[in-house]
């Protein structure tokens, strides 16, 4: 090779080498870039909820009924709605979907019908809510002839499931077979193997999975609209329709009078700081869970 | 318990006959239990389908399969077609994609290869609290922030600059209300970045270091890497998280009632205000006066489970294949 060539070729590899290092350089700083880009939407809607919502954040609020047009008042009866189709609504979901789970991780790991069984679940998981809404129209206010809380803690519960038997499974499958071979080898009876050994160890991650299904039915509005709908005044009968702090934010926030827009804002600051807890106390619960089995 | 020293032998044999029949049979009854819970899961979803085929056969029997390609929604004269829903949820979920994808690609591979290993934590939590937000929320913030923005600024600039554009031209040329579905597929594309890039992450993790090191020390750029190795090994998996974004995307109910109009008119402008299927049930359902309006309420919500069931069960099927791929090693 003369010397010629061979700088010529040495400058076609160092063009090429250089257009690389600043594609390279280039998409590496682009991702940084979308990563700001999603960090910064979070800070916004944070912030805008924060001085929106401390701003309005009184006393009056946990203590007052949701008021009239135009008028002051508070978010009590919502509140109360909302904790009550919640409860309701986790203790259906949950104590179906522990069994769901159970069935699943124990009786039909490797089978299809678990196959299936997982397939639907993992759909009905990321399901419109407005759909599952729907079906519970069809199939309890439609029967019962009127709106009511028990509907909507039934439409949230369809929700609930599905993140709780997923959990379950998963957490359960995790629990190393030894554990049971040794409880089923001392004579115990498979149930109880499984309520007292599964479930004690598996426990911490369910209870993350039920937090996290909590954290989801907070804020969830859709299935609401038309299942408990809404009530202006304190009920406590879930018979009847009853209001809840979405359904009450939905309202108030396309509403044009300002009392009742800074209402929706309070709701949204109390929806957002308890969803936000739950997340970071779902957290730790699973992190200091996997320091203590390392 | 375990029998006292002092029970006769007889005795206890007889009580250990006795607890292993009640043994089997609490055993029995408790897999009953478990099973009739993992039936409801089955019950559920099918019921679901089923009750909104049954509750819009109204609709569908009145207007036949013209009801999917009607733009009428005029409940006075009861005549109803589900064109402008459609629409508006398919351009909404489109712009969505069109901005998340990217975005999402973008962020898992900050995640996975650029970041510092401190800042990778931090970061990923973040992104998955923007999950964690209730949907309500964004559409509040949407109506109330984000929209005076789009109105003041950003639709008079697109009418300016895009507007006179040909082809292109009429989806960028509309009044300035910043209400619109280009609004509302800018803040759903907010709602399933972290979705979507969560999966991207997960998938991206899977890939075996070997494959990765031994392009690195054939001299490969970090793009090159992620370009050429890791991208081909997951897509599958890659797939499978955009549809699952997509799946939320269509589906998605309270953030696009804020900002989405609730027009039943068909626009060719991204601009104009729209409608979308959950917007329209959320908005009109509890009002819905007559049968007809309510079958047809819930016939338009049936076409939705129909589209999303599809778009999810897609998702999951890629994603199983990746995980099965991935256990065959």
């Amino acid at each position: 090779m003369t010397t010629s060539s061979d700088t010529g070729s040495r400058a076609v590899a160092d063009r090429l080498y250089r257009k690389r290092r600043l594609i390279n350089g280039f998409n590496l700083l682009a991702s940084g870039a979308c990563a700001v880009f999603g960090l910064f939407w979070l800070v916004w809607i944070l912030w805008t909820t924060l001085r929106h919502g401390i701003a309005a954040i009184k006393p009056s609020l946990f203590t007052q009924m949701t008021p009239p047009p135009g008028a002051e008042g508070g978010l009590a009866n919502a509140l109360f709605g909302s904790l009550l189709m919640n409860l309701m609504a986790i203790l259906i979901g949950t104590v179906i979907g522990i069994a769901a789970g159970t069935y699943l991780s124990e009786f039909a790991r490797k089978k299809p019908l678990g196959e299936v069984i997982r397939f639907v679940n993992d759909i009905l998981l990321s399901a419109p809510s407005i759909v599952l809404g729907l079906f519970i129209y069809t199939l309890v206010v439609r029967q019962m002839g009127h709106f009511s809380a028990l509907a909507g803690a039934l439409a949230l519960s369809l929700i609930v499931l599905p993140v709780v038997v997923r959990t379950t499974d998963e957490m359960l499958q995790l629990v190393p077979s030894q554990m049971r071979e040794a409880a089923l080898s001392l004579g115990v009876p498979q149930w109880k193997v499984t309520v007292q050994v599964l479930y004690r160890s598996a426990l911490p991650g369910i209870v993350t999975g039920v937090l996290l299904a909590l954290a989801r039915i907070s804020g969830e509005t859709a299935p609401l609209l038309f299942t408990a709908l809404n009530n202006q005044y304190w009920s406590t009968d879930v018979t009847q329709p009853m209001a809840s702090v979405p359904v009450v934010m939905f309202q108030y926030a396309m509403s044009p009078y300002e009392s009742w827009q800074s209402l929706a804002w309070a709701g949204a600051f109390v929806v957002t700081v308890f969803v936000l807890l739950l997340s970071v106390l779902s957290r730790t619960i699973l992190i200091r869970n996997k320091v203590s089995h390392d | 318990m375990a029998a006292s020293p002092t029970t006769a032998i007889p005795a206890s044999v007889v009580d250990a006959g006795r607890r292993a029949g009640s043994d089997a049979r609490a055993d029995g009854a408790f897999r009953w239990f478990v099973a009739a819970a993992a039936f409801i899961v089955l019950c559920a979803l099918a019921g679901t389908a089923f009750s909104m085929l049954w509750g819009g056969r109204e609709a569908f029997a009145t207007f036949g399969p013209g009801f999917l390609t009607s733009t009428d929604w005029d409940p006075v004269n009861h005549k109803f077609g589900a064109l402008v829903p459609i629409y508006g949820t398919l351009v909404t979920a489109a712009i969505a994609m069109l901005i998340a994808v990217p975005v999402s690609f973008g962020i898992a591979l900050f995640l996975t290869e650029v970041a510092p290993n401190w800042l990778r934590g931090p970061v990923s939590a973040a992104i998955e609290l923007l999950a964690g937000i209730p949907s309500i929320i964004y559409g509040m913030w949407g109506l109330f922030v984000f929209v005076p923005i789009m109105g003041e600024y950003v639709v008079p600039w697109l009418n300016d600059h895009l507007g006179p554009l040909p082809l292109i031209g009429s989806l960028f040329s509309g009044p300035p209300l910043g209400i619109g579905m280009l609004t509302a597929g800018i803040v759903l594309a907010i709602m399933v970045i972290p979705f979507i890039s969560s999966v991207m992450r997960e998938v991206f993790l899977t890939v075996p270091t070997r494959l990765k090191e031994s392009a690195y020390a054939l001299g490969s750029t970090t793009w090159e890497v992620v370009w050429d190795i890791v991208l081909p090994y997951t897509r599958s998996g890659v797939i499978g998280g955009i549809f699952l974004g997509l799946g939320r995307a269509l589906g998605e109910t309270m953030a696009v009632t804020f900002v989405l109009g609730n027009t039943h008119r068909l626009a060719a402008s991204l601009l104009e205000p729209g409608n979308s299927i959950a917007a329209t049930i959320a908005n009109e359902f509890a009002e819905a006066d007559s049968d007809l309006y309510r079958s047809s309420l819930i016939a338009i919500g049936f076409v939705l489970f129909i589209v999303t069931f599809i778009v999810l069960a897609a998702a999951k099927l890629m994603l199983r294949r990746l995980s099965r791929q991935e256990g065959a090693k």
